[in-house]
């Protein structure tokens, strides 16, 4: 029996992968090969060539950019085995996948939790198909860290709120389409006084004004809402629910950064090595230390992959939180960041280019790479707020009363 | 601190109330902004030229004030505050190689100029991407010297190259023989690429056979000083901003974990300051110059770098913003690690010279 239905399983399978691979052949442009967009385009505002329309719209229309997502929203309704096979097939052909952002990592993800009907129908099938990009608008000059301080105060008017007030660091918000904000609609309440509301980027009274950031780079901005009418229909949730809704999709974005902020992108840390220093007649890296120190950033990264596995077996067989998650995005983040110090130490001055001649494109794209890298520590919740979450939440060292 | 003398204390003064009057970080943002390669300003050169900055371990006989590396470091750590664009540490070096290495012919053709600012002179060591001072293949044939050098600091101003060849240093003027690749790194100062090609050269021939280590010790030690500035104003400007930003409804100076933070950080830069002054004394006295130069720039690197990165961490999103100031000591702070020995060459060399 268990052979049988094995046979029958396997075969699905093969006919899937079959299925995925006579769609790369037929839909992915070869000259877009090994390209992707960093970080699934939050950063970059830049227009796309016709090659990269093409496999947008054809990945888009089947819903396989957001594989695990409803169909009947647009998404492509496969089960985590298919997502698989899909993800394992485009990486094969050296195919990305275009459809990505802000839309997709995070505010998706909790629209279809929390979203009415009408909403998810409207927003959801355009963030498959990415048309639209989102641009989360949470924080304020005065709430960071301290999120639930902030005051952009969203007033009733009946059809419509209206909404006054800046947030910052609004990353994308120049190209933004829409925004997903958390504002303030009762201001006796700091928690339950937060609302969870969603902005066209284009309604009269919204300004932006790009912030340049240490790696020279304009990725967000400071954003006004000056007088902005927001149609009612824009509500998701209920008034008052938004601080809720607003962290569930903190937890959203927390598990894509720390993986993201690892920045696995361009050559290892050995291939590197191997490339700006000596290797002895064995294959060895000659400079013994050196070895030992990508050794131990490898070896951390591999039981940091291990801990991200297990948070995930441990939420699903919960059907909650692990315990654990709260750790990956330092864990994560961190050692991003090691391994971005350490490149540069293997390459020397060659590893510090700012622009012009003597550099490649990827030394001095890892070089911005390097300084944004520094964000992934902060944003999304900063490890020193992930200390706090853990020493208080998990491990119940509570503050002396 | 190191206790000084009255002459040291006057010094340090002028040069600390100079750097934040006139030479305020916005300085160094109008000469980013200019975009000149040279990547400094001028003006503000000749100003600390004419207050005999550029002077200090220059003999009095040659227009300097021979006041010595302890005083020299006071300076440059207040310049380096500041993040001051200026090729004084860099001048101050090949001022020394020439007292060092020169005869009396160089010293007096080149040390009053140097001192005055008439002429500016810079190093030309490494031939690769990292501190590597055994690695030279640059030759010197009947007096003209060949090869090629990588990242030199200052390139852009100098007028005067102190150049290492395989048989030892070389003066080389700008001019013929000499071309220039400008390279632009992060901290968005002078560096460039030379080659050299039959240029003229003539040997600093007085030196001894540790003339190239003793110039680079006192490279390695006044960069240190120059980082001491840097890491003392990163950890002041951090200070200050959590003793004044409010989340919480508290200002995050209360929060124990950052006071935890801070009080580390005052622990490491407490010892890279006995570490870099130590250095500078002992460049001063010539006793055991290589071992306080290991320590004192290995210290450096290691402090600076750890301070820059939670300089912008605890600065929070700001801190990533080009509108501060913090991103540009991180981003000056891995050029300057890089520059006459990265912590795992010094901690190489500390070893060697400790026999182990
Ligand atoms: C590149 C980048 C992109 C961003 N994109 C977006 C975006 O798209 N949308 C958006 O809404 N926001 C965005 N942010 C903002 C980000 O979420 C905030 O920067 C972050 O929440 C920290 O807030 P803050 O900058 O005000 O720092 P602060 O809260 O002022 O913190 C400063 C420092 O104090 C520490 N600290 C604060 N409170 C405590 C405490 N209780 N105990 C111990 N330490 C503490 C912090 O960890 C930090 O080190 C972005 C930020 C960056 C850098």
């Amino acid at each position: 029996m268990a052979t049988v239905s094995q046979t029958d399983a396997d075969s699905g399978v093969d006919a899937f992968r079959e299925e995925v691979r006579t769609f790369v052949r037929e839909h992915f442009p070869q000259e877009l090969k090994g390209k992707s967009l960093a970080m699934g385009g939050v950063e970059i505002g830049g227009a796309e060539t016709p090659d990269q329309k093409a496999w947008r719209k054809a990945i888009g229309q089947r819903g396989w950019g957001t594989p695990t997502w409803p169909k009947e929203y647009g998404g492509g309704g496969l089960n985590r085995k298919q997502a698989a096979i899909l993800n394992e097939e485009l990486a094969r052909a050296g195919a990305y996948n275009p459809i990505g952002g802000m839309g997709v990592l995070m505010f998706g993800p909790t629209l279809l939790e929390y979203g009415n009907e009408a909403q998810k129908k409207e927003h959801i099938p355009p963030i498959c198909r990415g048309e639209i990009r989102w641009c989360q608008g949470y924080s304020e000059p005065n709430a960071g860290s301290d999120l639930a301080n902030l005051q952009t105060f969203a007033e009733d008017k009946g059809d419509h709120y209206l909404v006054n007030g800046q947030k910052t660091w609004t990353s994308g918000g120049q190209w933004a389409h829409k925004c997903f904000a958390i504002v303030r609609t009762d201001r006796s309440d700091k928690h339950n006084g937060i609302s969870f509301l969603l902005i066209d980027m284009d309604s009269p009274g919204v300004e932006v004004r790009p912030i340049t950031m240490i790696s020279g780079t304009s990725p967000f901005c400071e954003t006004f809402f000056t007088n902005v009418k927001v149609p009612k229909e824009n509500l998701v949730g209920k008034e008052g629910q938004g601080w809720t809704i607003g962290k569930r999709l903190l937890q959203h974005e927390r598990t894509n950064i720390s993986g993201a902020g690892a920045g696995r992108g361009g050559p290892s840390l050995s291939d590197l090595a191997k490339k700006h220093s000596q290797v002895d007649s064995n294959g060895k890296l000659a400079d013994q230390v050196l070895r030992d120190r990508i050794a131990d950033v490898e070896i951390r990264w591999s039981s940091f992959l291990l801990t991200a596995r297990r948070a995930v077996e441990e939420s699903k067989a919960q059907g909650g939180v692990s315990e654990i998650s709260s750790a990956l995005k330092k864990l994560g983040t961190k050692l991003g960041q090691e391994r971005a110090e350490l490149a540069i130490e293997i390459m020397g001055k060659q590893g510090l280019g700012w622009e012009g001649d003597g550099f490649t494109g990827p030394e001095l794209a890892g070089v911005r790479a390097w300084l944004y890298g520094k964000a992934t520590t902060i944003y999304g919740g900063s490890t020193e707020i992930q200390n706090n979450i853990i020493a208080k939440r998990v491990l119940g060292m509570l503050d002396h009363q | 601190m190191a206790v000084l003398n009255e002459e040291q204390e006057m010094l340090r003064d002028m040069a600390r109330e100079w750097a934040a009057n006139e030479s305020p970080v916005t300085e160094f943002r109008k000469v980013r902004a200019s975009g000149a390669p040279e990547a400094f300003d001028r003006a503000a050169y000749a100003a600390m030229t004419e207050m005999g900055w550029a002077g200090i371990v220059i003999p009095e006989e040659h227009g300097g004030s021979d006041f010595g590396f302890l005083s020299a470091g006071l300076v440059v750590e207040e310049l380096g505050k500041t993040l001051t664009a200026t090729p004084i540490v860099m001048n101050t070096i090949a001022a020394s190689a020439i007292v060092l290495g020169g005869n009396d012919e160089q010293k007096a053709a080149w040390l009053p100029r140097l001192a005055s600012g008439a002429a500016i002179g810079t190093l030309a060591i490494d031939e690769g991407a990292k501190h590597d001072p055994a690695a030279i293949a640059t030759q010197v044939t009947d007096g003209k010297l060949s090869g090629t050098k990588a990242f030199v600091p200052e390139a852009h101003g100098a007028d005067l190259f102190v150049v290492a060849a395989k048989d030892g240093l070389y003066l080389v003027e700008k001019g013929d023989g000499v071309s220039l690749t400008t390279r632009n790194l992060t901290d968005q100062r002078s560096h460039a690429d030379l080659t050299f090609d039959g240029a003229k050269a003539q040997k600093l021939a007085n030196g001894g056979e540790s003339l190239l280590d003793d110039v680079l010790d006192r490279a390695r030690v006044l960069v240190a000083a120059e980082m001491l500035g840097m890491a003392q104003a990163v950890f002041e400007t951090t200070l200050d901003y959590l003793k004044q930003r409010v989340q919480f409804n508290q200002v995050l100076a209360t929060f124990q974990a950052l006071q935890h933070r801070m009080a580390d950080m005052f622990a490491d830069l407490a010892q890279m300051r006995s570490a870099v002054e130590a250095g500078l004394q002992a460049i001063d006295s010539g006793f055991g110059i290589a071992r306080a130069a290991t320590v004192a720039k290995a210290e450096a690197n290691r402090v600076m770098h750890k301070l820059s990165n939670e300089g912008i961490q605890l600065h929070g999103g700001i801190g990533m913003t080009d509108e501060y100031d913090v991103g540009f000591y991180l981003k000056r702070s891995r050029v300057l690690e890089a520059t006459w020995g990265s912590t795992s060459y010094l901690r190489d060399r500390f070893a060697a010279i400790g026999g182990y």
